[in-house]
């Protein structure tokens, strides 16, 4: 099992590395569109310093909303997800080893970009390491659940602004709690619980998402 | 293995279930009608006022039931879901596709009449109070499922996905309920005037419940309409292609 999660993963890895696109994507739309905000809303410090926590997080889960349609769409055309099916492991943990590919690729630069562009947007220094940690705990909730509408709007009809309408929703819970943990530090309430509860919502990810993504997935190359 | 083990499945059979539907849909349309009618009456003419929203607390009478469907229509979706998944029951994908449409409806008039009650009642079209969010996440969800279930040229494929995506987001519409009363305490708290008190008159309930009631049987009855025209839908298009193939 974890012989086959390694080569699936690694397999996915050296793909991401070769056609190197996809991290650069998301990184790419991370930082321009944080760039942007300074121009939005002014370059007062206290006003970017205030809100640099929502900007953080509402970018960084468009961006690594932006990467979810490859997620299984590659081995859904060239064919390669229904020999992955047919392989002597269960269609779940293909999901989860494409999953953990796909979030090392743009997950983790997401939660290694954070604290710099919190630099730029003055984010207070007090808040930077739990950024990074709620960065950490939220961004593989969000490919887990991410995974789920990938694997549901395969093949469908103008897929991209369905999955966004899919995942949208249910993305909110990490999105409170990964500000509320910030938040919290910068104003020394403790980020703790809040942490607790972000790692918890991944968890929760990690148990279900994964076969509701290969019920999806069965369904659509049945 | 196909032994009918129970009336459950006795009514997957199309035929038998049009013939039931067009023998109930009489009745449920009746007692819509019956319900709604003295719960308007009731709430628009024989019921008071509130003595500090005046005539506005009567779209209550409307706002509540509708939420309360919005509610009622998702859980339904996701138990007709998991039937379908489950037993493959064929009329189970049929509810799910017929009702979806409906609970949307009734999301947007729960959400169209908090933001017109709003206004009198805290002076603001749009509060982002918990409740409002959470309907309005609600209504995006109901938008998904729908927009899923049209999406696939296979509607066999569009019916499972949706199925599948219900199922999900009945799992996480109590996580997003209860970050979104988080989010909310933690954002703005109290700035909600809350309604007038934790008790309800019996003159305001009685409209209340028959409204809500009424509005059950209104859903039921549009269900078993809709049901039956897919029925028949299919049926033409079975037919159309068997003149083809002639």
């Amino acid at each position: 099992m974890i012989r086959a999660l390694r080569a699936i993963a690694g397999r996915d890895l050296r793909l991401a590395l070769r056609l190197g696109s996809e991290t650069m994507t998301v990184l790419v739309f991370f930082v321009l569109t944080v760039i942007l905000f300074p121009f939005g809303v002014g370059p007062a410090p206290e006003t970017l310093a205030k809100i640099a926590p929502g900007i953080l997080w509402v970018t960084a889960l468009l961006a690594s909303m932006l990467s979810l349609e490859r997620l299984f769409a590659g081995d859904y055309e060239d064919g390669s997800l229904e020999w992955l099916s047919l392989a002597p492991v269960p269609l779940e943990l293909v999901v989860l080893s494409k999953a953990l590919a796909h979030w090392l690729t743009t997950g983790l630069p997401l939660v290694v970009m954070a604290p710099v562009l919190g630099v730029l947007l003055h984010l207070d220094p007090a808040g930077t390491l739990t950024m990074i940690a709620a960065m950490a705990l939220g961004t593989p909730a969000l490919t887990l659940i991410g995974a789920i509408g990938a694997a549901l709007t395969l093949g469908a009809r103008r897929g991209g602004v369905l999955l966004s309408l899919l995942v949208l929703p249910l993305y909110i819970p990490v999105l409170i709690f990964g500000v509320s943990a910030v938040d919290a530090a910068i104003f020394g309430l403790g980020a703790g619980p809040r942490l607790l509860i972000l790692g918890g919502l991944a968890l929760f990810a990690l148990a279900l998402a994964p076969f509701a993504a290969a019920a999806a997935l069965r369904q659509a190359i049945e | 293995m196909a032994r009918p083990v129970s009336s459950f499945h006795r009514f997957a059979n199309p035929g038998r279930f049009m013939r039931l539907a067009g023998r109930l849909m009489p009745w449920f349309a009746a007692v819509t009608v019956v319900l709604m009618g003295a719960g308007l009456y009731f709430a628009l003419f024989d019921s008071p006022a509130d003595y500090q929203q005046g005539d506005s607390v009567r779209i209550m009478y409307v706002h509540v039931p509708s939420a309360w469907m919005a509610l009622f229509v998702y859980v339904s979706i996701a138990a007709a879901s998991a039937a379908a998944l489950i037993w493959r029951h064929p009329l189970a994908d049929l509810f799910a596709k017929a009702a979806s449409p409906l609970g949307a409806g009734f999301t947007a008039l729960a959400l169209l009449t908090g933001i017109l009650w709003g206004k009198p009642a805290w002076g603001d079209w749009w509060v982002w109070d918990a409740r409002l969010t959470s309907v309005l996440v609600l209504f995006f969800l109901y938008l998904g499922h729908i927009g899923l279930m049209y999406a696939f040229d296979d509607a066999a494929r569009g019916a499972k996905a949706a199925a599948i995506l219900a199922l999900v987001g009945v799992i996480n519409v109590p996580i997003i309920k209860f970050s979104v009363d988080w989010w909310n305490t933690l954002h703005q708290p109290a700035s909600v005037i809350k309604l007038s008190g934790p008790t309800i008159h019996p003159t305001m309930l009685v409209p209340l419940l028959l409204l809500a009631v009424g509005f059950t049987f209104y859903f039921l009855t549009l269900v078993l309409v809709r049901m039956k025209s897919e029925i028949v839908a299919a049926r033409i298009r079975a037919m159309r292609l068997a003149q083809l193939g002639a």
